[in-house]
């Protein structure tokens, strides 16, 4: 089947090392049928079987075999490749061998653990093998090209997670960029009031975070920025920052307030998005008191200057330090930085969605967004827990599970709303003393010191329904219902259907991923979740990397997360960047395409193929010539050549065809 | 390996799959730890990017004998490489059009883009394939048309990516 004489690398000795993954492997497929099948094959001069080939006596089996000289080319059945590729491929370097001269088949993810039929899961596995047999034996010895990393770090998103990993990555003395889209950094974080099970003040932790930020030499902070475009790949990444125009001198303002106060607007007219629109702001305005630049910004939607170019321009006026700017545009930032780590976090699940819940149509139904800041004392009613009309609540319904572990919006469970949806009972409870309900499917409290919060909410008198909320109505059946809301519930734990009248609804809405999730992975060239999370490179050996070398990920943005371990996250992250950036270099994949000079005819085919102008045209030899520093090792040039003159190292023709021919000949 | 091949008449086909390392693969490597039980007719090959694949390997593998041959790459403007992936389905549209006049049913070769969160249509593709192939019944080949659209496809690699870009 293989064509030994033609092969350049003579006759090959070719190790096979079957793994049983613990049973992983071995109780769907007949190990030990495949070790004597692989023996069998050509080349083929050592078959052996291990329990587990990744530990360290798996290894050595390899080595002393390569040692030996029993065997100079080695075949893997185990796991995927993206899993150990790495691991068999440091153990065959550190016996001396080239790492290239080795194949994985993958009878783990692809075959013992998606069979359940012994005899067609062995047939698979004796296949891939085969195949990875019949591969190998066509490897050539490769060297990874050594690329110098560009020691800076982009954050993006300034929100605690974004906000964390700037701070480490500064601290340890690198040069951080941190971009945030709204006009400060806080994020989500800023807008609580006390952050649970600890019921310590968000505000008191996030601003010196804030500050520090701010005054680090090491962190260029740009807010009111977006990012635009990303170019490079790993290590030399090059990422144009858009600074959208704030109207405002960043560096001139120092946030004394005049111009707003000064502002022809004597009272806002816009919702302010920091209070969930809930007050309302000034065209010219800062998000909070504690805002990170504390620089002013001008909405132009708003502003009477640019709406009708008939205003006095009080603020301008006002402005000692001539920080005012009208005529501002979007500035371009180009950077360098040889690592990036999103962090974009969420956006809150829009409860008028559920329609039965009344969000929007009763003004006593509020989202959890809202009564955040309603708690807050810096928020629009300075702490105090008042409904629309000014008046305090006695019966508050809390709903669980709003866009959450719900067929019909969100199937998962955001993770966090149980553990808020307690705190506010209880901020709820202190500050009116109303009588607090709360609807839930399961209570779901665990963390360090969670359930202990949930046992002081049972001693504190909050009442507990179990049963997903029916509807909320105005619509009263009893005189005593008359003029509340009404919750409609099946208490399951009792086996009937209650209806519960309360002055305030306080729905406990779920995570979401950003809307714009899908252009942002486009740009940092990642995958998401089908939800819209973005994808992490492995769910538990790489939680913060992801399919792209040098793009981390942070917080929420990967999935519903609190606040511990977002910064947590953030930490690993950083971590993660620090230890790409700070090592200096990268060690490239060697699979880059390269040309056969004397069998190329000069067509140009490839050279417009080329996404990265890798491919460039020598006209006084007439060929092309690959730049292997541009080349990403796509293979699309490799496939178009009508000559064969194009070869990609790892996955030339021949390897290819003989992977064919192995994975169909033999089973 | 004889109660999978009695089976069903006693064919059970087997596929050559291309996957994209990106996604797809990694969507294969996503449904295994789900335990998504799927039909073990499909056997991969890895490549970087479905724009690897050369309309000469889906030729060798009808000739080795596959009864089908299944490529996986990233879905439209999702290409880990920007754009690999159209070039590969317009080699795809062009060879279907040889195939069927070699007498091979188009549907025995089949394109699918599999983002890297799809385990579950990695799942569903595959047997769905496995059915829609074993229905057809084992391919037999001529050996002259294998040939023939070998050279076929040897020579007219040139106009299947004219233009350059798509």
């Amino acid at each position: 089947m293989s064509t030994v004489d033609k092969n350049p690398n003579g006759a090959p000795k070719i190790g096979v090392y079957i793994c049983h993954c613990g049973i992983n492997i071995a109780h769907t497929v007949d190990v030990k049928s495949t070790v004597e099948f692989a023996a069998r094959l050509p080349h083929v001069t050592v078959s052996k079987e291990y329990k587990f080939m990744c530990s360290d006596p798996g290894q050595e089996l390899i080595q002393e075999d390569l040692r030996s000289g029993k065997i100079d080319r080695v075949v893997v059945a185990s796991c995927s490749p993206l899993m150990h590729e790495p691991t068999f491929r440091r153990a065959m370097a550190a016996a001396g061998a080239n790492p290239f001269l080795f194949q994985m088949a993958n009878i783990r993810e692809h075959v013992s653990w998606v069979t359940n039929d012994k005899a067609a899961a062995t047939q698979k596995a004796t296949a891939l093998i085969a195949a990875a047999v019949e591969r190998v034996a066509w490897h050539r010895p490769l060297e990874q090209s050594k690329v110098p990393v560009n020691p800076n770090v982009l954050v993006v998103g300034g929100g605690i997670a974004g906000i964390h990993a700037a701070l480490t990555l500064a601290d340890s003395g690198r040069k951080v960029f941190l971009v945030e889209r709204e006009p400060t950094i806080g994020g989500h974080m800023a807008q609580f009031d006390k952050t649970f099970p600890t019921l310590d003040c968000s505000a008191c932790i996030l601003t010196p975070k804030m500050s520090s930020v701010r005054a680090h030499p090491n962190i260029t902070l740009w807010t009111y920025s977006e990012v635009d475009n990303v170019e490079g790949y790993v290590g030399n990444f090059k990422v144009k920052v858009r600074r959208k125009p704030r109207y405002v001198i960043e560096d001139q303002c120092v946030g004394c307030l005049d111009c707003i106060e000064a502002c022809i607007f004597k009272k806002g007219k816009t919702p302010d998005e920091f209070n969930v629109g809930l007050s309302n702001r000034k065209p010219i305005y800062v998000p909070f008191p504690q805002a990170t630049p504390l620089v002013a910004v001008i909405d132009p939607e708003d502003c009477a200057h640019f709406r009708t170019g008939k205003c006095k321009k009080t603020c301008a006026e006002v402005c000692q330090r001539e920080a005012i700017d009208f005529e501002q545009t979007a500035q371009i930032k180009e950077i360098e930085v040889g690592a990036i780590i999103l962090a974009t976090g969420y956006r809150v699940f829009d409860a008028s969605r559920i329609s039965r819940y009344g969000y929007g149509k009763y003004p006593n139904v509020y989202s959890s967004l809202e009564i955040e800041r309603l708690v807050n004392a810096a928020g629009p009613t300075g702490g105090e827990i008042v409904m629309r009309d000014g008046k305090k609540p006695k019966a508050v319904g809390v709903v669980h599970c709003v866009g959450s572990r719900d067929n019909k919006t969100n199937k998962y469970c955001s993770k966090v709303c149980c553990m808020y949806s307690l705190k506010l009972a209880h901020l709820v409870k202190e500050r009116t003393g109303a009588e607090v309900y709360n609807f839930y499917i399961d209570m779901r409290t665990p963390g360090k010191g969670y359930e202990e919060f949930y046992e002081k909410l049972l001693k504190e008198d909050v009442h507990f329904v179990r049963g997903r909320v029916a509807e909320v109505t105005d619509w009263a059946m009893t005189p005593e219902e008359e003029g509340h809301l009404i919750i409609r519930a099946e208490d399951t734990l009792i086996g009937s259907v209650r209806r519960i009248p309360v002055d305030m609804v306080i729905l406990s809405v779920g995570l979401e991923p950003q809307t714009d999730h899908e252009d942002v992975r486009r740009m940092f060239n990642i995958s998401c979740s089908h939800e819209g999370w973005f994808l992490e490179r492995h769910p538990k050996l790489a939680p913060v990397s992801t399919f792209t070398d040098g793009v981390f990920l942070a917080g929420a943005c990967q999935g519903p997360k609190d606040i511990p371990d977002s910064v947590a996250q953030a930490g690993a992250a950083a971590a993660e960047a620090l230890a790409l950036v700070d090592k200096g270099y990268v060690q490239l994949e060697p699979n880059t395409a390269f040309v056969q000079a004397e069998l190329c005819s000069g067509c140009h085919t490839c050279i417009n193929l080329c996404p990265y102008s890798a491919v460039n045209f020598i006209e006084e030899k007439h060929v092309a010539e690959v730049n292997g520093a541009m080349c990403k090792g796509c293979g699309t040039c490799v496939a178009a050549c009508p000559s064969g003159a194009l070869q990609q190292n790892l996955f030339t023709d021949e390897q290819i065809f003989h992977e064919i021919e192995g994975v169909i000949n033999y089973v | 390996m004889s109660d999978a091949i009695n089976k069903n008449n006693g064919f059970e086909p087997r596929i050559v799959a291309f996957f994209c390392n990106w996604c797809t693969y990694t969507a294969a490597d996503l449904a295994g730890p789900a335990r998504m039980q799927y039909a073990a007719n499909v056997r991969v090959v890895r490549v970087m990017c479905s724009g690897r694949i050369d309309a000469q390997f889906i030729v060798k593998a009808f000739r080795e004998g596959a009864d089908g041959v299944l490529i996986g790459g990233c879905h439209p403007g999702d290409c880990h490489y920007q754009e690999g992936n159209y070039k590969a389905l317009r080699r795809m549209t062009l060879l279907k059009r040889y195939m069927t006049s070699m007498g091979i049913e188009p549907e025995r070769l089949r394109m699918e883009w599999i983002a890297a969160s799809e385990g579950d249509k990695v799942q569903k593709v595959i047997n769905q394939m496995t059915e829609q192939v074993r229905q057809l019944g084992p391919l037999h080949l001529e050996p002259m048309n294998v040939t023939e659209m070998h050279e076929h496809v040897a020579k007219e690699n040139v106009t299947v990516v004219q233009g350059g870009t798509p």
